[in-house]
């Protein structure tokens, strides 16, 4: 069986306890993962300063040449997995067969990444707004006859990583030309990309000492969250709670990203609908910037049932089948469980599944001994119903209808939004709205990812501050 | 003929008619009116059979059924007094409460002298007598605090202590309070770093899994004159044993150890260095506790040598009487070897069905 070892600042371990990572369908181990434990963790951390000056020695210039590398490397190169070796379809059908993600968005997943990697240097350009990057080799630069400075704030970037969709990983990968090592701990379904890309890094040239990747158990991921000055953490509502307090750490939580009709376009609904569709639809829902509510003013009915029908057509599919759109769950009975809750919920007055009508099944299917939830509108009269207010790992839409000048306060927390309107004070109130994290100002579809705009969080920003500098003569 | 093996198999008939003999003597004790304790009296009355008369050998003990935890929360605690220990000193020790209200357990003198056994196992060399200690492990009502001490003492050292609440650190736990939990670690650890290089004299240590890793980032216990560790409280795997070996305190003698306030104290089969077989495997005080690790859907049925089974504890001691309690445990059946030639078993861990309802790993 395919062994995945612990990279203790580069260097293989194998640990005494292992995990099993299986396939979604049938069960079967496809691979055992060392897991970390705690203790090693914390001792290993004690030594990022000297590892980030294995990164620090190199010029940014350098790293960023590295980074377009291992571009090449993570899509085209057999890399090395355990005592084996991977190559680029090898990856695929390893990460499909433990996430249930169809080998098509899987690929998509992996370009997401290659281009990331590939264009690096603008994606520096975005997170810092155009600094000259030499001053993470110099440590300052002039900028328009000022001096500049930044101060590194941590030696090491930890990051609790998720399951749910392989292109999230996109977000670490500028810490490594930022000169900041990586502490990694990995899904428990889905080691494969963060390994493979720290070995596509190596293959590359980076310094191997500069990415830890630990599998590891809820305590060894607090370490990490308490030992790396800076962090990321990826998980639900409850996972993130306790972290939330804390500047170390970047939050990932649930997107709940949205797609708003202003009173001054609804009367053009019928020509959002392919943006909304691929705002919900797109990665099979799985993303966090995959919208689960859309908001209007009227004519919400009108709207719900037009996506009902569209999502209607949308169906299960083996994971190879290259028209796959969505995925299966990895544990049939979670997808029971959710389509059991959206129907208790739906016995709550003031919302009705849309789709319903227009399918031939139940919301739950089995095909090819694999589970899915097919997508679902819900349409919502009433904007406090618990359905108006949820995301799940499937695409899932709640249509919600509302007057506008309620809306924004109404809708909370939103990753991306994606307003459409050209009313200035509305555009105004969006603007100046602190539950709205991206903005989309047009029909684009939340999933739209600009690579200069970074969204949920500037790394740079959480990596470094700007210092007070000034020099003699 | 396996003539090697013949001199293990008669150390085990021995171990089991010692067994046998044992539990015919405890359970005279414990249901005899005159020694008796209330709690077990008022049960034999509710029987339809005298177990003095039924119960012959270990087996026999099915026929009182399973030992129930939640008798051993809340009072009255003097209902498990023994009549024949009467005007004796009780202590009473709890649980750690990682499940709700803590069970108590009295003792007069079994702390002692399961400790007293304990320390015929340690290495003189590596456990001098004569040594000091640090107890570097939960304090307040629990018996490891006072059972470290009498150990240490027994074997002529005096014992430092550190406090520490594993109660508050289950709570800090439970909401999420990472941060304030790692201070309230490096506040214990502190604790222990400052009486570690004050008392030249301490050799020993008795300390957690996590508060050992957590001290050997601040200190290279092997230069701060530490020979002895006895490790024990919560669960340890095979990992963190290697871990601890091969990186945390290389050259200082480490024994995992397991025990509770119900059982006493479990020790572990000798680390073979050629073999680095970093399996722990438990084997308890016989005759005074007794591990069978049994089938979790039908507790009656012991699982094969080498399996995965719950642990049943059994106690049997004049102070305690505590026939086959489904512990909060499983791991794996182990075989008797020579210096333990009975039952014990390897890869202790919190027993699956229970893994989402209990907060262990607290100190």
């Amino acid at each position: 069986m395919i062994h995945i070892p612990i990279l203790r600042a580069g260097k293989p371990y194998q640990s005494l306890e292992v995990a099993t990572v299986p396939h979604f369908r049938s069960g079967e181990p496809v691979a055992e993962v060392s897991q970390a434990n705690r203790g090693l963790i914390a001792r290993d951390l004690l030594q990022m300063a000297e590892r980030q000056q294995m990164l620090q020695a190199l010029s940014v210039r350098e790293l960023l040449q590295i980074c377009r590398a291992a571009a090449k490397h993570f899509q085209e190169a057999v890399l090395p997995l355990g005592a084996g070796e991977q190559s680029p379809d090898d990856y695929i059908a390893q990460l499909s067969a433990t996430t249930g993600m169809p080998q098509s968005l899987c690929r998509k997943n992996m370009d997401k990444i290659v281009l990331v990697l590939e264009e690096m240097e603008a994606v520096l350009g975005g997170l810092t707004r155009g600094i000259d990057v030499e001053i993470f080799d110099r440590g300052w630069i002039e900028q328009e006859g000022r001096p500049l400075s930044f101060l590194r704030e941590a030696d090491a970037l930890g990051a609790i990583l998720p399951s749910n969709s392989p292109g999230v990983h996109s977000l670490w990968l500028p810490a490594i030309p930022l000169k900041v090592p990586l502490v990694l701990k990995p899904g428990s379904q889905e080691p494969w990309t963060p390994f493979r890309i720290i070995q596509a890094f190596i293959a590359a040239g980076a310094p191997p000492e500069a990415f830890s990747f630990y599998p590891t158990d809820y305590g060894g991921a607090a370490e990490i969250l308490l030992r790396t000055g800076r962090s990321m953490l990826f998980g639900d509502k409850n996972t993130v709670a306790p972290w939330r307090k804390d500047p170390r750490v970047q939050i990932h939580g649930p997107g709940w990203s949205k797609v708003i009709i202003a009173d001054d376009k609804i009367g053009q609904w019928q020509d959002y609908l392919d943006v909304i569709e691929t705002s919900a639809v797109m990665n099979g829902g799985r993303s966090c910037i995959n919208a689960s509510g859309v908001w209007v003013g009227s004519r919400g009915r009108e709207v719900a049932e037009a996506l009902g029908q569209r999502f209607a057509r949308i169906e299960a599919r083996g994971i190879e089948d290259p028209d796959a759109q969505i995925a299966a769950f990895t544990n049939k009975s979670l997808a029971r469980r959710i389509s059991a809750m959206i129907d208790s919920q739906l016995q709550i007055p003031g919302a009705e599944d849309v789709t319903a009508r227009h399918r031939n099944s139940d919301r739950y299917v089995e095909k090819d001994g694999c589970a899915f939830l097919l997508p679902t509108v819900i349409y919502c009269e009433d904007p406090a119903h618990p359905l108006a207010h949820s995301e799940f790992l499937f695409p899932y839409l709640s249509v919600v209808e509302m007057p506008q000048e309620e809306m924004l306060p109404a809708m909370g927390s939103t990753l991306v939004a994606t307003a459409i309107t050209g009313d200035r004070e509305f555009i105004r109130r969006i603007f100046a709205s602190h539950n709205v994290e991206r903005l989309n100002l047009g029909p684009i579809p939340t999933m739209k990812i600009n690579w200069d705009q970074p969204h949920e969080g500037n790394l740079f920003e959480h990596l470094y501050r700007q210092r007070a500098f000034q020099m003699s003569g | 003929m396996n003539v090697i093996a013949k001199p293990l198999t008669e150390k085990i008939a021995a171990a089991r008619r010692q067994l046998d003999a044992q539990v015919r003597e405890m359970v005279q004790w414990h249901f005899d009116p005159a020694t008796g304790c209330p709690f077990w009296l008022d049960y034999a009355g509710r029987l339809d059979f005298d177990p003095r008369k039924e119960i012959g050998g270990f087996s026999d003990l099915k026929l009182l059924g399973h030992f129930q935890d939640e008798w051993l929360r809340g009072g009255p605690v003097r209902k498990w007094v023994p009549k024949g220990l009467a005007g004796k000193p009780v202590y009473v020790f709890e649980t750690g409460g990682s499940t709700g209200v803590p069970k108590t357990r009295i003792n007069i003198n079994d702390f002692q002298t399961d400790y007293e056994l304990f320390s015929k196992t340690l290495s003189e060399k590596t456990f001098p007598k004569g040594a000091d200690w640090l107890m570097l492990g939960p304090s307040g009502p629990r018996r490891l605090r006072l059972a470290v001490e009498h150990l240490c003492q027994h074997r002529g050292g005096i014992c430092f202590f550190v406090d520490l609440d594993p109660r508050w650190v289950n709570k800090l736990i439970t909401r999420g309070e990472m941060q304030e939990l790692d201070l309230y670690k490096n506040h214990v650890i502190n604790q222990g770093l400052t009486i570690l290089r004050a008392h030249d004299n301490i050799q020993c240590l008795f300390t957690t899994p996590k508060l050992l890793e957590a001290l050997c980032e601040k200190i290279d216990l092997r230069k701060a004159g530490i020979k002895g560790i006895f490790c024990g409280g919560t669960e340890m795997n095979a990992q963190f044993h290697r871990f601890a070996r091969e990186e945390l305190v290389p050259g200082i003698d480490f024994v995992p150890t397991y025990g509770n306030t119900l059982m006493g104290l479990a020790t572990s089969k000798p680390f073979d260095s050629k073999k680095k077989d970093y399996t722990i495997t438990y084997y308890p005080p016989s005759p005074r506790a007794v591990f069978e690790i049994v089938n979790p859907d039908n507790l009656d049925e012991t699982v094969a040598y080498g399996q995965t089974g719950r642990v049943l504890l059994t106690t049997l001691t004049r102070e305690f009487f505590m026939p086959r309690f489904p512990e909060r445990d499983e791991g794996e059946r182990s075989e008797p070897i020579e210096p333990y030639p009975w039952d014990g078993v390897s890869n202790l861990r919190l027993f699956s069905a229970l893994q989402e309802s209990v907060v262990v790993g607290v100190y």
